[in-house]
């Protein structure tokens, strides 16, 4: 195991120094486009260029400016922004982590038990009118834009039906963190993780579906019925635990996803000022070293989270620590 | 490909000719034309693709208007009456315009205009296309370069498979938006140019480029492994044997056997890519303006929502149906062509 945890570590280190790397690449090394003039934004004057190039060491060698951005980045943190002038760029970042933890914490509570639940009935009714039906609804939420799908709940709740009953609650969009209030808290996220989670809920429910499907044929099943245990637990207890398995290790790279970068799309629709509205909103005036900032930090987060998944289900399954 | 003789006729006793076995892709395409619901999918993207093949002949014979140019002091015709199509606000302080609603009527506004006074229903074909476009061309580049990719990585394995395989570890380990984000940013403004290339800033090759090459470790990671168990089979030790060359092996013992892969992601490629387009374009950072394609309208109408919801919902409707179209076709092509299941979908 200790090798394994070793292993794994010398690759995320060498997994994060490239995306550095890379991103680094793109904003300041793509041939054609002066860096200068996109980080310091639409129609600047020759002074911001100059300073531009001084701060950020345009002048100097591809390594050497390479050593300045992820200085600071990560030491002295205190990117500025240029577009927004001298706004500090890593608090903001900070600042708008907890939205999008808690957009991406909630959706995934109601991806995770709603695909579970949808997987183990299609595959108890498995060939009949019901699995055909959950697998249909499955594939219609794979299919669908989840930001227009989120357009689609604004209609309905803030417009359309908002004066009748069953919508009446719903608060106009936007965020309210959870230490002021945490019922207004869970109002304003409520739609926001329902529309997330429903490209999820299709992925899962198919995948744990086929999972369980396969494990019904598996021997230990066939033995753990001709011990005479009843079908629920021979379908909880052996064969939804090992199909678990697969669905835990794409859990973990689907949060990680999310958190960086992922739930863009529905923090915009939403009006939610998390990572990703950030992301959008330097993106709608080239706002360079913010998203430079965002990218690699959810990238990092990416990353990391990915090797925790991997040390995790190392431990759950002895047999993945020897590949 | 294992059951190729499953299908295939004793031979007869009596000297009648012994039924030819069909070969494995005749029996894929047995198995996949036999599958109604994948028909079914085949005939609705046939009508789509057809449908926005003829946006020219909608926009000039039916709608008559340039879905390009804005239109704000033209006039249609509803119920035989002369009307404007954008209408004076009767809400708030009666100072801004709306533009019309659907009318429903083919030859005027059929599903309303936009902010510009455009033909939504034209505009909406015509992004089809680009959507349609940008969708397969992507999923060609990933295939085709994931199987090369993969091919060589798994073939010659040692250094070139380090170095080939930590590339696809760090694109696939870089969040598909915040990469496509990242070099979208950087290309779309000014475009791009590396020696005597040169990608205009509002080319459509930009958004075919970007998710193209996003998407490669999806395909080359499961196609490398496949090759590595493929080149210790014993029909792929035979032909070292018999002195075949590194490219005979690598063309008709290896490459055919995992083509079929490229196959089966294709249609499911496509689904993503246009998704990914529609996001892309959502965030204006995919097709640019006067271009549409189905995410650009979708943000147009964003601001129209609550007024005139046809706007966005109509390109949205068209993505759906059309990804779950391919996703659909996608899963009845990989049943037909890997009935053992040995790729699975876990995207």
């Amino acid at each position: 195991m200790l090798r394994f945890v070793a292993h794994r570590f010398v690759s995320m280190i060498f997994v994060l120094f490239s995306i550095s790397v890379l991103s680094f690449l793109i904003f300041f090394a793509t041939p054609g486009v002066d860096p200068a003039a996109r980080i310091a934004g639409k129609n600047a004057d020759q002074a911001t260029l100059a300073a531009v190039r001084k701060d950020f060491g345009l002048d100097k060698p591809l390594p050497v400016r390479y050593a300045v951005m992820m200085k600071k980045l990560f030491i002295t943190r205190d990117l500025t922004s240029y577009v927004n002038r001298g706004a500090k760029v890593i608090p903001q970042v900070t600042a708008a982590a907890p939205v999008t933890l808690s957009l991406v914490l909630g959706a995934a509570v109601i991806w995770v038990i709603l695909s579970i639940a949808m997987g183990l009935l299609a595959a108890v009714f498995r060939g009949k009118p019901i699995d055909t039906a959950v697998m249909i609804i499955g594939l219609v939420g794979i299919s669908m834009p989840v930001f227009w799908l989120g357009e689609v709940v604004n209609l309905l709740t803030q417009s359309r039906f908002h004066h009748s009953p069953i919508f009446s609650w719903v608060p106009p969009l936007g965020y309210t963190s959870f230490t002021s209030s945490p019922f207004g808290w869970f109002k304003s996220l409520f739609f926001p993780w329902l529309t997330l989670s429903v490209l999820y809920i299709g992925i899962y429910a198919r995948v744990l579906r086929s999972a369980l499907v396969e494990a019904q044929e598996e021997d230990y099943v066939r033995t753990a019925r001709a011990k005479g245990l009843t079908e629920t637990r021979v379908l909880l207890r052996h064969s939804l635990r090992t199909s678990l398995i697969a669905f835990v290790s794409l859990f973990g790279l689907d949060f990680g996803a999310l958190v960086g970068g992922g739930a863009l799309l529905t923090e915009v629709v939403f009006n939610l000022h998390g990572v990703g509205k950030l992301t959008f909103d330097s993106l709608q005036n080239l706002d360079l070293p913010v998203i430079l900032a965002t990218v690699i930090y959810a990238a990092f987060f990416v990353v990391v989270a990915n090797a925790i998944v991997d040390l995790v289900y190392a431990a759950l399954d002895p047999r993945v620590r020897r590949a | 490909m294992s059951d190729v003789f499953a299908d295939q006729a004793p031979v007869h006793a009596t000297g009648e000719p012994a039924i030819v076995g069909a070969g494995p892709w005749a029996l894929a395409w047995r198995r996949l034309v036999r599958n109604r619901v994948a028909m079914v999918m085949v005939v609705v993207l046939a009508l789509i693709v057809g449908l926005c093949l003829a946006a020219p002949l909608y926009a000039h014979h039916v709608a008559r208007t340039d879905p390009f140019q804005s239109h704000l002091d033209a006039t249609t015709v509803v119920n035989g009456k002369k009307v404007p199509v954008m209408q004076a606000s009767t809400s708030g302080l009666g100072l801004g315009v709306t533009p019309i609603g659907p009318t429903w009527d083919p030859r005027h506004y059929f599903l309303g205009a936009d902010d510009q006074g455009r033909d939504v229903a034209a505009r909406l074909l015509y992004g089809g296309r680009n959507s349609l476009l940008i969708g397969a061309a992507a999923a060609l580049i990933t295939c085709i370069l994931a199987t090369i990719i993969g091919l060589v990585a798994g073939f010659f394995g040692g250094v070139v498979d380090g170095v080939l395989s930590r590339f696809l570890d760090v694109i696939w380990a870089f969040p598909v938006y915040l990469l496509a984000i990242s070099l979208s940013t950087v290309l779309i403004a000014k475009g791009f140019s590396i020696g005597p290339f040169r990608l205009e800033s509002g080319s459509l090759f930009l958004p075919i480029a970007i998710i193209g090459v996003v998407y490669i470790p999806y395909v080359a990671r499961p196609i490398r492994g496949e090759v590595l168990s493929l080149r210790r089979r014993e029909f792929v030790e035979a032909a070292i044997g018999l002195g075949a060359s590194t490219w005979r092996i690598l063309w008709s013992d290896i490459l055919r056997n995992v083509v079929t892969t490229a196959i089966v992601f294709f249609p499911l490629m496509v689904a993503i890519d246009m998704l990914t387009e529609a996001a892309l374009s959502f965030l204006s950072i995919g097709v640019q303006e006067p271009n549409a394609s189905w995410g650009t309208i979708i943000l147009d109408g964003q601001g129209l929502l609550y007024t005139r919801p046809a706007v966005a919902l109509a390109p949205g409707i068209a993505i759906a149906l059309t990804v779950l179209a391919l996703n659909v076709l996608g899963d009845g092509i990989r049943d037909a062509l890997d009935p053992r299941a040995k790729l699975r979908r876990t995207d």
